[in-house]
């Protein structure tokens, strides 16, 4: 009896270790099949941005590593890491290795930079205060817009429900908090008539996701709300893959979203990729840069038209800055901080 | 093992009838056709699309690669733990003991996400251990230490929790005779502890791999998301769905149901052994006691 229970517990161990093993093996195969493409040693670099770039980063990474390989002989491998804005630049603080920050609003970049990891002249290293693309906040709506929303009066009717991601986590959030805040200025409403506006948008509002991508799929595959407020390059993005199920309108006015970007220097000094780091930013304003940018649907500085050459014209909207609501440390504080304005009209119990 | 029939069929057909078919409808709706319909997502476009999504994406590739080395390298950290914590709490009377076994289970009841972000508070930049870790240049938070001290974290109860009854229900006897008969410490380790209690360590095993494998929460905390380097499957799941993926994800998913499944089996296996291991010590005892009277009575 005891000599066949042996026998079996033997014959399990091995059994689960040649499981191991042929796993092993199989995957350390591919990987060294993987690695054996790049024969010198690249330079790594960690992007480290926030949830509707990634399809972006995506493509300029591949042409950056190219570009930077026929100038300096070296190749590039940029890595990526996507999610919410403000645990980003919380992650970064926290000791994540970014050589560069790509994030959704100036505060996160601020918040990176008071930590010690930038120079506090991060702001005035490249070109337009460090924006390379600017975006605007759009309305998507569902096939045929039943609702018939053109502008922003139209959120607060009754029988609509609006999705937008949680101001306090999202950049995307903040931005559409500000759009529709400006929006009422921007009418000859006074701050009280906006603060009115905002209270009913967001008594419109059933769930308040914490990031851009997580709102999106609130709206656009569980199928809640009528409205979503977002970035126009990720409007586009989810229009697409919703095969004709949805479509943007552009308010006849809105905020311009500018994401900032900057190198981590602490970080890039001690891992000695400083020159690689600032040759991928600064590839953000080359022409080539700038046609990878406009083909996703962000609006490149410098950039009339997302393609010169073909003559096509953005869609108009009449934009108002961050500055025309109060600037970044007003708003952060006045809006989205402790007891501010979002924490005072917002009753998750009155949602719907 | 327990008498199922503890209180007597009073209970009217009718209403168990009910009863049944409301346990099926929920374990149907829970359980069988959301693991039903990943399986259906995952291969929608075909086994090649399927195969391709696993083994042609090198970000995948990596997660897979990822949680079949964190997991492990975790399982063994808390087997190794599990036994000697078990050991410690069975064999021995000492103050404080309650509360330590009661330490164990502070995992499951700690939220996962708040696990990981202790471990930012302590191995972060500016944790308690952040300038020594920088000083040395070590990641640990953010890398694959990280992960594995995540991952430790929320199986830690499984093995111990296992091993603490069946080590409790064998008792000394035997390691003492080994110990008597002039057996060292790992003589008596390796050949009496060790195979009394190899199903329940086999089992806790299995339940704290495929607890390890699925983790979300503690390790999205310490991941930092970077595609290709700390991404985990179950963290790639959800990103490949966010990248409007979802075939990819599906894909990924399948993989870990597929991991769950083999679990289940492995688990079912092992607690037949487990059964007919209680009922061969109980021959075996009562064998004991009739060869033990009939030396006696000789």
């Amino acid at each position: 009896m005891l000599r066949a229970h042996v026998q079996q517990s033997a014959l399990l161990v091995v059994l689960s270790a040649a499981v191991l093993v042929g796993c092993t093996n199989g995957e350390a195969g591919k990987t060294a099949a993987g690695g054996g493409q790049a024969a010198a040693p690249a330079i790594a670099l960690l992007n480290v941005s926030y949830d509707p770039t990634r399809e972006l980063y995506r493509d300029i990474n591949a042409a950056f590593a190219r570009h930077y390989e026929q100038e300096h002989g070296r190749p590039v491998e940029v890595k990526q890491s996507h999610a919410a804005s403000g645990s980003q630049a919380r992650a970064v603080i926290d000791g994540l290795d970014a050589d560069v920050v790509t994030l959704a609003v100036w505060p996160d970049v601020e918040a990176v930079a008071k930590s010690g990891l930038l120079r506090p002249d991060w702001q005035a290293r490249y070109d337009n205060q460090s924006v390379p693309y600017h975006s605007v906040v759009v309305l998507v709506v569902r096939k045929g817009n039943p609702k018939k929303i053109q502008d922003w009066a139209d959120l607060v009717r009754d029988d609509v429900s609006i999705i937008t991601p949680n101001p306090k986590t999202s950049g995307n959030g903040k931005y559409s908090f500000l759009a529709a805040w400006g929006a009422a200025l921007a009418t000859g409403g006074s701050e009280e008539d906006a603060r009115k506006f905002v209270t009913e948008l967001y008594h419109r509002t059933p769930v308040l996701d914490t990031g851009a991508r997580a709102a999106t799929a609130t709206f656009s595959q569980k199928g809640i709300g009528d409205v979503h407020l977002t970035f126009e390059n990720e409007a586009h993005l989810e229009v697409d893959e919703a095969k004709g199920e949805l479509e943007i309108i552009y308010p006849p006015r809105s905020i311009r979203v500018d994401p900032p970007v900057a190198v981590v220097d602490q970080n890039v000094d001690r891992r000695a990729t400083r020159h690689a780091a600032e040759a991928y930013l600064g590839f953000l304003y080359t022409p080539e840069g700038r046609a990878i940018i406009a083909k996703h649907h962000y609006r490149p500085w410098g950039n009339d038209s997302p393609s010169p050459a073909a003559g096509e014209e953005w869609p108009k909207v009449e934009t108002f800055d961050i500055e025309f609501v109060g600037g970044w440390n007003t708003a952060m504080k006045k809006f989205f901080g402790e007891g501010g304005v979002f924490d005072a009209i917002y009753n998750p119990g009155t949602a719907g | 093992m327990k008498p199922s029939t503890r209180h007597p069929a009073t209970t009217p057909t009718p209403i168990a009838a009910a009863l049944v078919a409301a346990a099926v409808a929920i374990i149907g709706l829970v359980i069988v056709v959301p693991l039903v319909s990943v399986f259906y997502e995952a291969f929608a476009e075909g086994a090649a699309a399927w195969w391709a999504a696993l083994a042609h994406d090198p970000d995948t590739r990596h997660a897979i690669w990822l949680s079949l080395t964190v997991a492990p390298v975790a399982v063994v950290i808390n087997t190794v733990f599990g036994v000697a914590a078990a050991w410690l709490v069975a064999r021995f009377r000492f103050p404080g003991r309650s509360l330590l076994i009661s330490f164990f289970d502070v995992p499951f009841s700690v939220s996962p996400v708040v696990a990981g972000l202790a471990l930012v508070l302590i191995f972060g930049r500016q944790g308690l251990l952040g300038p020594t870790l920088a000083w040395l240049d070590w990641k640990v938070i953010f890398s694959w230490p990280g992960l594995v001290l995540a991952t430790t974290f929320v199986t830690l109860p499984l093995v111990v929790r296992e091993l603490i009854p069946v080590m409790e229900s064998i008792g000394p006897d035997e390691e003492l005779a080994a110990v008597s008969l002039g057996a060292n410490g790992w003589q008596v380790f390796t050949r009496i502890t060790l195979p009394n209690i190899r199903w329940a360590l086999l089992h806790g095993i299995v339940l704290a791999n495929a607890r390890a494998m699925g983790e979300f929460g503690a390790v999205y905390v310490v991941s930092g998301h970077i595609a290709g380097a700390t991404d985990t499957m179950p963290l790639r799941v959800e990103k490949l769905f966010q990248e409007y993926r979802t075939p990819a994800s599906m894909a990924v998913a399948s993989v870990l149901a597929g991991l769950a499944l083999v679990t289940l089996v492995a688990k079912f296996i092992i607690e037949r052994r487990l059964e007919s291991e209680s009922r061969d010590l109980e021959v075996a005892r009562s064998i004991d006691e009739t060869t033990g009277l009939e030396a006696a009575r000789s």
